[in-house]
């Protein structure tokens, strides 16, 4: 099977690359990029990406595809549909299921799921701790074997410094990132939203940020006497920020990801009590998103991920302080990562580097997040001026759990291609398939 | 007067401007005499119902309720829902449309979950009066409170109020601050470090002066009003001890001293005697207690005649109606005197002291001079 995207602009910063190309796919991995003169052999599938952006596949750090356990809020079949028709090509899916991927035999289960879907890749991050309690460890190698790329115990974070101290030791014998959702507990206890002005008003009970970056110093602070790699998801916070920034000055192998909601919305969301705006961590007030756009303008923030947490609608539909927290991401990632192109916060060049080499930088992810030859033929096609409104009872996750339903967006992931598989093709896009590299010539399309 | 009263739902104060406020105290006002007459019932809401739907315990706002609807002939369904059988029970929303399929006009809602009404209010089609939710808001309460004072003290605006106690956990004390602030008093707020957030200041745009003590709170107000201490917060130890916290954020009678000669004192209750507030005091002449009770049921007619009854505003026509007097007893304007004779004769009977009657005289004439 081969395939061409003819006539795109192909942006890989990966190898440097920012020009009008055609990438040219056979089975599953890149051949290379040919310039537009070149013709591909006869048969050739086509797909005609003049005036659109060819990117490698996005990859999603942070998913909960809450299967095996949760079915009635998502599974990893609904879950990889939402993910390709959002753009990403690869998922990476939170063990904080029931039971919890802390060990080799739920890790393959996933893996299984994932191969029966189709789809998107599906790359599952293994427990710090035995059933995530905290207190002991997981069987981190027998994971690796089975195929974990990181582990964490997210949803919570590790309390005992001293336990996270052994997890990160015991990791780094793996080569496996520890991802740490930083929240220390005694400060968040009870928390429903961002403590702060809006929390008071609300009279709900807040986290303050200090709990995040309590939790974030310290894990820098393990980086440095561990030497292991540390990932912070979900940072919302300056201070946590900040404490990346420092690290990083230090050379110490930390990392972090920021999710869209953190930045697309504040604290002040939740004044009706809409249940969709409660996630954890919070939505924060002006001077943290403040702090995220100069994270990702500066590149203190490596990564752009969704935490799309899939929650049913009749557990959305209880008391603000009874309603689980989550917002489903990965439909909506792209678009509300657009609006930080637009608005000059970063390049599309970094908006790449976000979403696709970062991401398989740091969890090493090889032959991803790139289009270099010989690479996994694993391609995001977008649109920057695309102008759609997010409808979310057209969403392919089972949950509907958003702020964002009704939101205009302008850019959007229209094609996505997982191993030499176009998977996802935007209704409106539907003309760009050609049958063979003729028919692109016959057609004239834009 | 009324042309700006729009309201479906009274789910807080803040969210109401100085008019829709203004007019839910003189409604309240024109309904007080009615529960000093004999026969205390108009026919206002007659075949209206209202339900009063408590999740949390209450005797005194659940007993303030019902009367209010039943002084106005409405059909009163109370329904206590023990908190136990929320988590094996069915959901608020379920329980909600369960009544609204009864076609109730209003429901009064009472829940410790804050935003509990609004959820209510965005499936229901009756009115939702919210009686105090987690802590968010309790409007009623800031109301009988307003009315309280302003018949004490003739006015609101440029009064100094101190706010003692829990303030964190208060919903009395947030739609307390909201009202009078939008009236024109400044508040200023005290209590322990652990119940009173730096984040309060900036509450409301003309901002709260916190202080750090009972005494420079205190100090020149008109008006104290102390929380409740919620004896069951005593677990997250927001504090050392009850006998810690009566010492040192007590109201004691040298207080006063700090306040101005005529400060009037309040509790929206239950009280607890010798922890947030001095027997004496409580029992005093300056306190007004008893009388924020009476005035609740005032009020709580008020807010029932508006949202459900023929007051209830959502067209021009409607709202027109309030012109005239829903007593049957002429129009409100003017009867503010008359009505401030009536409860004065009845406090005189209360108490006697000299300077009492003073004071008074003083507030009498303010009132001439208002109206």
């Amino acid at each position: 099977m081969r395939l061409l995207i003819a006539s795109g602009y192909v942006i890989d910063p990966s190898q440097g690359i920012n020009a009008g190309k055609s990438l040219f796919i056979e089975d599953d991995r890149i051949v290379g990029l040919l310039s537009q003169s070149d013709d591909p052999p006869e048969g050739t599938k086509v797909v005609d990406a003049t005036g659109l952006i060819v990117a490698a596949g996005f990859i999603d750090m942070h998913t909960h595809l809450r299967e095996p356990g949760h079915e009635y809020k998502e599974t990893i079949a609904s879950g990889v549909s939402a993910a390709v028709s959002g753009g990403f090509t690869t998922v990476c899916a939170m063990p904080n299921t029931s039971p919890v991927n802390d060990n080799a035999a739920v890790t393959r289960f996933v893996i299984e799921q994932a191969q029966r879907a189709g789809l998107a890749n599906v790359f599952p991050i293994g427990a710090i701790t035995k059933n995530s309690e905290g207190s002991e460890l997981a069987e981190m190698g027998e994971m690796k074997s089975a195929g974990i790329v990181a582990v964490s115990d997210d949803g919570r974070s590790v309390p005992s410094a001293g336990m996270m101290r052994r997890a990160m030791e015991y990791a780094r014998g793996f080569d496996l990132p520890v991802i740490d959702h930083c929240e220390e507990r005694s400060l968040a206890r009870g928390g429903m939203m961002h403590e702060g002005h809006w929390s008071l008003i609300l009279g709900l009970r807040g986290m303050p940020a200090a709990a995040e970056e309590v939790d974030a110093l310290r894990d820098c602070a393990l980086a440095e006497l561990t030497g292991a790699r540390v990932h912070l998801a979900h940072v919302s916070t300056r201070g946590a920020i900040e404490a990346v920034r420092r690290a990083k000055e230090k050379g110490l192998s930390v990392t972090c990801e920021v999710a869209p909601h953190h930045w697309t919305l504040t604290d002040e969301a939740a004044q009706d009590y809409d249940t969709n705006t409660k996630v954890n961590p919070p939505l924060r007030s002006r001077e943290h998103i403040d702090a995220i756009i100069e994270g990702l303008r500066d590149g203190t923030i490596d990564a752009i991920a969704t935490d799309h947490a899939p929650q049913h609608a009749d557990e959305k539909a209880l008391e603000y302080d009874q309603a689980p927290f989550g917002i489903t991401g990965l439909e909506t990632a792209v678009g509300l990562a657009f609006d930080l192109v637009r608005q000059g916060v970063i390049s599309i060049e970094r908006l790449v580097e976000v979403f696709a080499n970062n991401p398989a930088r740091i969890f090493s992810l090889e032959n991803r997040g790139t289009l270099r030859a010989g690479a996994y033929a694993d391609v995001t096609i977008l649109n920057p001026a695309f102008q759609w409104t997010f409808d979310v009872s057209r969403s392919k996750s089972k949950s509907r759990n958003t702020p964002f339903d009704g939101r205009a967006m302008t850019g959007a992931a229209v094609a996505t291609i997982v191993a030499g598989r176009i998977v996802y093709l935007h209704p409106d896009f539907q003309h760009l398939i050609g049958f063979e590299h003729k028919a692109l010539a016959k057609s004239g399309s834009t | 007067m009324s042309a700006n009263f729009k309201m479906k739902h009274l789910l807080g104060i803040r969210e109401l401007n100085v008019e829709q406020i203004t007019h839910l105290l003189d409604t309240a006002e024109s309904f007080r005499d009615i529960s000093q007459r004999e026969i205390k019932k108009v026919p206002a809401l007659r075949g209206r119902t209202v339900i009063n739907l408590f999740f949390e315990p209450s005797t005194r706002t659940r007993t303030s309720f019902e009367i209010a609807a039943k002084r106005l002939s409405a059909d009163a369904v109370n329904i206590s829902v023990s908190t136990s059988s929320v988590s094996k029970g069915e959901t608020l929303l379920d329980t909600a449309r369960n009544l609204e399929a009864m076609a109730p006009d209003c429901i009064v809602i009472r829940h410790s979950s804050a935003g509990a009404p609004h959820h209510l209010a965005r499936v229901c089609s009756a009115s939702i009066v919210n009686a105090g939710d987690g802590a968010h808001e309790h409007p009623t309460q800031a109301l009988l409170d307003a009315l309280t004072i302003r018949e004490r003290k003739g006015r609101i605006e440029r009064l100094k109020v101190a706010i003692i106690g829990d303030i964190l956990h208060s919903r009395v004390a947030r739609s307390n601050i909201y009202l009078l602030s939008k009236l024109g008093a400044t508040v200023s707020v005290a209590g322990p470090g652990t119940l009173v957030p730096r984040e309060f200041a900036d509450l409301i745009e003309e901002g709260v002066r916190i202080e750090r003590s009972i005494e420079d709170a205190i100090i020149d107000a008109d008006v104290v009003m102390i929380l409740r201490m919620q004896r069951e917060r005593q677990t997250d130890a927001f504090f050392p001890s009850m006998r810690e916290y009566a010492v040192h954020y007590g109201l004691h009678l040298n207080h006063l001293s700090f306040a101005a000669p005529d400060a009037i004192v309040m509790h929206p209750g239950p009280i607890n005697r010798g922890i947030e507030i001095a027997s004496e005091i409580a029992d005093g002449g300056r306190s007004l207690i008893l009388d924020q009770v009476t005035n609740g049921v005032a009020v709580r007619m008020a807010v029932l005649y508006l949202l459900a009854g023929a007051g209830k505003g959502e067209n021009g026509t409607k709202r027109n109606q309030l012109g005239s007097s829903p007593t049957n007893r002429g129009p409100q304007a003017g009867s503010a005197p008359r009505v401030g004779a009536v409860r004065e004769s009845s406090e005189s009977g209360k108490t006697g002291s000299a300077g009492k009657e003073k004071r008074e005289r003083t507030r009498n004439s303010k009132l001439q001079t208002r109206n």
